[in-house]
């Protein structure tokens, strides 16, 4: 009898020899990681027929496996920290990874928090660990599964019950190798009961280079504690990016998190939230800036697995030239979720004749007493408005920029931190000085 | 001064302008009164700009030059102003961003310094007092959450600050209650200055008795068909406009 052997791509090759050559260096339980690449492994690199990767066909993105990247020089790491600009100018404890790898602590973080290297706390089985993978929805995402077999590096960061961090933690990735590499890094957010906690991160890299960053954070957020999650994807312009967030949700928790993308040849940005107490309210917001052949996917599922929580998510995409954008939101409201309160949507500025917008909302409902919608449009810039504002003197370029920046604006007012705000409105104003 | 000449306009296949002539002198103010779809918003339009025209003849000349060659925003800064009939709102673009942005746009165009934000503030705050505009609404969105009538008033708040030489209030009267039409007309009048001129559109005389025209123009199936003093303003308001729509017929 002939036995059906699976196609395998150049990509899926490579990722499994990879794997065998990394595994045995890799810090924690191998079974673990066994387990993640061989869930990965049976489906492969998705591709546009799989429903969830229908828009982002990351068969077709990675053609490679990359390796990871060597542990920088210490010149290399000085270089790169020197060109870092993201959220640069606020008072911040910075922890920086370069390539992947986590650099040495070059400020003071504040006081009571507790922070263990991945590696570390992988190689002694921390107790802290437990709380990895804790969003069951994202288990078995080829994504995650791929950051979960290769992961190898990154930091677990308790604030304790009670504790009010004013000082925003500041992860900074940066990718400063000229030849293509990939990482795995995994950040792990602890925010016990009652404590607060803003957490800035920033993704930058060098243009040129192909380079292949899955970086994945974890929150597990207590009862009445409150986080806010600013993440900023000014990748290179080579590079695919994947990311993921990973939210459980206690009760009566205030979560809100914006991803704001600007760079990267491909990106994908996945949420999976889970609502485990009542009184919650998430939100969670996107705003995307795209141009030339730029792809960018946001993809949630937000879980609503408990009665009486809220959630908004709100997409802002501008699409110059060719660009694609790419939103796919699901809410979930399981049988008991009754007083489910969420409403979605995504909404699209057009500007580029080439450019594409997908949308895919869904709703899942379970429950009889809820309150859900969604709402998604794709439009060019008001020609009336803009007649308007010419009308005053300004010239078609700043009153596109005025219009662009106020539809983005909605998504960036929310930002409760002053100097995150300012900088993400920094942030726009330059791609649109960029953009002439 | 302004001057139309043998203006024809049509959008999609549709005449709105038949061979419009008018001028407008320094310092004139000149009424146009007319019935619904005679083509004044449409003749407000295509002098400010608007891209949806389609120009088949005639020239519009400010001062000699043919504008209709500049597209809006080098109109406004050679001082053509359109004051609204539905001011737009603008989530997302504050009052006073979208103030400065339009005055320091108009200046470089002309090749003159930016103005200071105090001193804008400043300016502002005097223009706004004229026209009873609380402080606070120059810190909102433009005209979002505005009334008609605030809308109105922030219009000539505009042609105040911006200074032009051409002013068009397109039914700036429609949706005014008494005492905003007083407070608009008597913005209005205090810009009046023999360097600048001003059309105003309207289909009552009731505007006409706050803001008093030196000339008024009759309009109907897009030209001008009469024009007169004052009077003329009172003489259509007992008769209305039959007569006029039979003399465009002709």
């Amino acid at each position: 009898m002939a036995e059906i052997t699976q196609i395998r791509t150049a990509a899926e090759t490579g990722l499994a020899a990879l794997f065998e050559r990394l595994k045995g260096g890799l810090p924690g339980d191998v079974a673990v990681r066994e387990a993640a690449l061989s869930g990965f492994a049976t489906m492969g690199l998705p591709h546009r027929r799989v429903e969830e990767f229908k828009y982002t066909d990351l068969r077709a993105l990675m053609r490679d496996a990359a390796h990871p990247a060597e542990a920088p020089s210490p010149d290399e790491t000085t270089k790169a920290f020197a060109e870092a600009k993201a959220f640069a100018e606020i008072d911040a404890a910075r922890l920086t990874f370069v390539n992947g790898h986590r650099a040495p602590h070059s400020s003071e973080l504040p006081a009571g928090i507790e922070v263990v290297t991945m590696p570390d706390a992988m190689a002694s089985g921390h107790p802290l660990l437990g709380f990895l993978n804790a969003v069951a929805i994202a288990r078995g995402n080829p994504i995650y599964d791929l950051n979960t077999a290769f992961l190898a590096d990154g930091v677990v960061i308790r604030v304790p019950a009670g504790l009010a961090v004013e000082r925003p933690i500041h992860l900074r990735f940066l990718a400063a190798a000229s030849a293509p590499f990939s990482t795995a890094t995994r950040i792990l957010v602890i925010v016990e009961e009652g404590a607060s906690l803003t957490l800035l991160e920033s993704h930058e890299g060098r243009d040129g280079v192909a380079y292949q960053p899955n970086d994945v954070i974890e929150f597990v957020v207590g009862d009445r504690a409150k986080v806010a999650h600013l993440r900023l994807n000014a990748e290179g312009s080579e590079s695919l990016a994947l990311s993921t967030v990973t939210a459980k949700l206690g009760a009566e928790v205030v979560f809100n998190s914006l991803n704001v993308v600007v760079g990267g040849a491909a990106s994908r940005h996945q949420v999976f939230a889970t609502f485990a107490g009542e009184g919650t309210n998430a939100r969670i917001d996107g705003a995307n800036m795209l141009k030339g052949r730029q792809h960018s996917d946001a993809t949630l599922v937000v879980d609503h697995a408990v009665p009486h929580c809220t959630s908004r998510e709100m997409f802002k995409s501008v699409l110059d030239d060719s660009s694609v954008g790419v939103f796919q939101g699901k809410i979930i409201v399981r049988p008991y979720a009754q007083k489910t309160d969420g409403a979605m949507k995504s909404n699209a500025l057009l500007l580029g004749e080439g450019a594409t917008m997908n949308n895919k909302p869904e709703l899942e409902i379970f429950a009889d007493d809820v309150v859900c919608g969604h709402g998604a449009t794709c439009g060019a810039l008001d020609a009336d408005l803009l007649f308007y504002l010419k009308s005053r003197g300004l010239p078609q370029a700043l009153a596109q920029s005025l219009l662009i920046q106020a539809f983005l604006g909605e998504a960036v007012e929310s930002v409760e931190h002053e100097g995150a705000r300012e900088s993400l409105i920094g942030v726009i104003e330059g791609w649109l000085a960029a953009r002439g | 001064m302004i001057e139309i000449k043998n203006l024809v306009v049509q959008i999609e296949d549709n005449r709105i302008l038949n061979g419009l002539d008018l001028k407008v002198a320094d310092g004139e103010v000149a009424a146009i009164m007319g019935p619904n779809g005679s083509g004044k918003s449409t003749l407000s339009y295509v002098i400010a700009g608007k891209e949806d025209y389609e120009v088949l003849d005639g020239e519009v000349l400010l001062d000699g030059e043919n504008i209709l060659e500049m597209d809006a925003a080098e109109r406004a800064a050679a001082g053509v102003f359109l004051a609204f009939q539905y001011p737009l709102e603008i989530p997302g673009v504050g009052t006073m961003t979208f103030l400065k942005a339009a005055l320091n746009a108009q200046r470089k165009a002309r090749g003159e310094e930016p103005l200071s934000t105090p001193e804008l503030i400043k300016r502002v705050n005097a223009a706004g007092e004229v026209l009873e505009i609380k402080r606070d609404f120059l810190k909102r969105a433009l005209n979002v959450g505005f009334s008609g009538g605030e809308k109105k008033r922030m219009e000539i708040l505009q042609m105040a600050l911006l200074e032009p030489r051409f002013c068009i209030l397109d039914e700036t009267d429609s949706g005014l209650d008494i005492d905003a039409l007083r407070i608009v007309s008597d913005g209005v009048n205090k810009l009046r200055d023999p360097g600048r001129s001003f059309l105003v559109i309207t289909h009552y005389q009731r505007l006409l008795n706050h803001i008093v025209p030196d000339t008024v123009h009759v309009m109907s199936a897009g030209r001008i068909v009469k024009s007169g003093g004052k009077e003329l303003a009172l003489e259509l308001e007992a008769n209305g406009y039959a007569d006029y729509r039979q003399l465009a017929a002709e």
